[in-house]
């Protein structure tokens, strides 16, 4: 007799154990993404849609000069953006992983200090290197000073701002895809290592030839951040340019612009919600379909290796 | 052998080389907090003559430095008490009972995942204005939670599914009510996830500075990175303070990180290894 009501009273309590979670969820990340797709198709007065306007912001976006142009610089520096990052951040991160891997004496010590800088705030950071690479008081031309170097103004320069911004990221980050890989390597076991060092394998090939193919799941994730944070990258480039991307442009990127165009900027007087909004959804689209891909394609390598 | 340790030399010398880039940038900011700006300009590479704790006072007493510390410091642990009791109770659900749309609300939860909130931050905004939550740390906290929740869900469902069922049967034989059984057996016993959540949340909302940059405007409510910002444009010229700004703004979180460096790298790095 006491059945129904207990029935009755477990599901009020599984209802009472998901609602919290549900009511956030569905107040700060699906009803916000579906307005997002909804603001795109609308002309905006100020913080509210004015009126509907099919695909013009997507096509202002895309095709209107002087939009289209800067779009298509934001998105050419997103993917040196990634190159760069992949080559020097998550090459070098390989590196430090299999020296890593050696258990050498105070092999502790320096995974502590790799994974440093990845704690600290992309604030933090930006600012520190800033001052150290200012052109007459920071350290880095003070050190090239010394041995005879006249160090160019590396964030003033439109030649070097975005190498130099992306030099500190990987200083931020090197940590994080370095102990991934070295997650990675450790999961080889040390039976496949010996056997192949006992056939005559040096490190190089040690390295190229069984490490590598067996770290290939380390490397999809580690390829996939790489690729979401390069795209969605902002808080470096806003503390060391600015939200213009300054030197004139040179360090211009999607997160910046998308900034501009939701919140404007004194100089740019870009500010269009509906425009914004239409960026956002293309940048989520090319990111879905891309790293969708990439994942796929990743993932059959990681078989075939 | 030999070559062996030519090897192993080599090896230490990379690493040690690695050592040096990494700690160089702070070593400098915290040698440089204790200098003056000429000091600074004409000697950077020096140890500072005297240990000189006015541009620590500086900032700590005649800034905002310590509102924007207190700012974080409840906004961060506020979001993340709340992502640990909101997450662990709808992992539970998920986890430990059948009923009818468990795998849809786990695939939600899931969903979650891959959405960068970023992307949907002019929505946020309006909603944020429409329920008079613009400009407050409350509405910082919602969306923290909301961020977090994902992965906190997932990795919860996941520890709580492996854990053994005998406790909670016997408890129940007793006559333990289900909040009981959650409170004081399966809560105890996912400690270790618990301490995952939080570091992997903790550090990014501590860190954060896009979602203050864009919600928060009164300067007595901003949280200590966007503070930064706002102090780096007002001493622009005296880099003592400065660096001292900088070496303070990074110290606690610094401190946590080498005490807890372990629990930290696995937190952080878990997230990706799914």
């Amino acid at each position: 007799m006491a059945r129904p009501k207990r029935r009755w009273q477990r599901g009020v309590w599984i209802a009472l154990l998901l609602a919290p979670a549900l009511l956030v969820m569905t107040a700060f990340v699906t009803l916000p993404l579906l307005a997002a797709l909804r603001y795109a198709f609308y002309s905006f007065n100020g913080l509210a849609p004015a009126g509907f306007v099919g695909f013009a912001n997507f096509a202002t976006i895309l095709f209107e000069a002087p939009y289209s142009g800067w779009t298509l610089r934001a998105l050419g520096h997103n993917m040196i953006v990634f190159v760069a990052l992949m080559l020097l951040q998550n090459g070098l991160a390989y590196l430090i992983a299999f020296a890593l891997l050696k258990t050498l004496p105070g092999h502790r010590i320096h995974q502590v200090i790799v994974f440093l800088p990845v704690v600290l705030s992309a604030v933090i950071v930006g600012f520190l290197w800033k001052l150290m690479l200012h052109p007459m008081f920071g350290v880095v031309n003070a050190a090239l000073a010394l041995i005879g170097i006249d160090g160019p103004p590396w964030l003033g320069n439109e030649d070097t701002a975005l190498g130099a911004i992306i030099f500190t990221n990987a200083w931020h980050w090197v940590g994080f895809p370095a102990l991934i890989f070295l997650a990675g390597m450790q999961r080889i076991g040390a039976e496949t290592m010996e056997a192949a060092r006992l056939d005559g394998a040096g490190d190089w090939v040690l390295l190229r030839q069984i490490i590598w193919p067996l770290v290939a799941p380390a490397t999809t994730i580690v390829f996939t951040l790489t690729f979401i944070g390069s795209f969605n990258w902002f808080e470096l480039p806003y503390v060391m340019a600015g939200a213009t991307g300054s030197p004139g442009g040179a360090t211009d990127v999607l997160g910046l612009y998308a900034y501009r165009m939701a919140f404007g900027s004194a100089t740019a007087g870009l500010q269009d919600f509906g425009r914004g909004s239409a960026l956002a959804v293309l940048m989520f689209l090319f990111l879905a379909v891309v790293s969708g891909l990439a994942l796929r394609i990743l993932r059959r390598r990681e078989i075939e290796l | 052998m030999r070559g062996e340790g030519v090897k192993n030399t080599a090896i230490q010398l990379l690493l040690a080389v690695n050592a040096l880039v990494m700690l160089f940038p702070i070593a400098l900011m915290v040698l440089s907090a204790f200098k003056s700006n000429a000091e600074i300009f004409d000697s950077p590479f020096t140890l500072p003559e005297t240990l000189d704790f006015s541009n620590l006072l500086h900032v700590w007493s005649d800034t905002e430095f310590v509102q924007y510390l207190l700012n974080s410091l409840v906004i961060t642990t506020s979001a993340v008490l709340l992502i640990l009791l909101a997450g662990t109770l709808a992992a539970y659900a998920l986890a430990r009972y059948t009923f009818p749309l468990n795998a849809s609300l786990y695939l939600f939860f899931l969903a979650g995942l891959m959405v960068p909130l970023k992307l949907a931050v002019i929505p946020l905004f309006v909603e944020l204005d429409t329920i008079g939550l613009l400009d407050t740390r409350l509405g910082l906290v919602l969306i923290y939670v909301a961020m977090g929740l994902p992965s906190g869900v997932f990795i919860m469902t996941g520890f709580l599914r492996n854990l053994p069922g005998e406790l909670e049967e016997a408890a129940r034989i007793e006559g333990a009510s289900e909040g009981r059984i959650l409170a004081q057996i399966m809560v105890p016993l996912a400690r270790p996830a618990l301490v995952i959540v939080a570091i992997q949340n903790a550090v990014p909302i501590w860190n954060d500075f896009f979602f203050p940059l864009v919600f928060i405007t009164t300067d007595a409510r901003k949280t200590l990175p966007q503070g930064l910002t706002v102090f780096m444009g007002e001493y622009s010229t005296d880099w003592g303070v400065l660096f001292a700004g900088l070496m303070l703004a990074a110290l606690p979180i610094t401190l946590v990180y080498i005490l807890l460096s372990k629990q930290f790298i696995a937190g952080m790095t878990q997230g990706a290894v799914k």
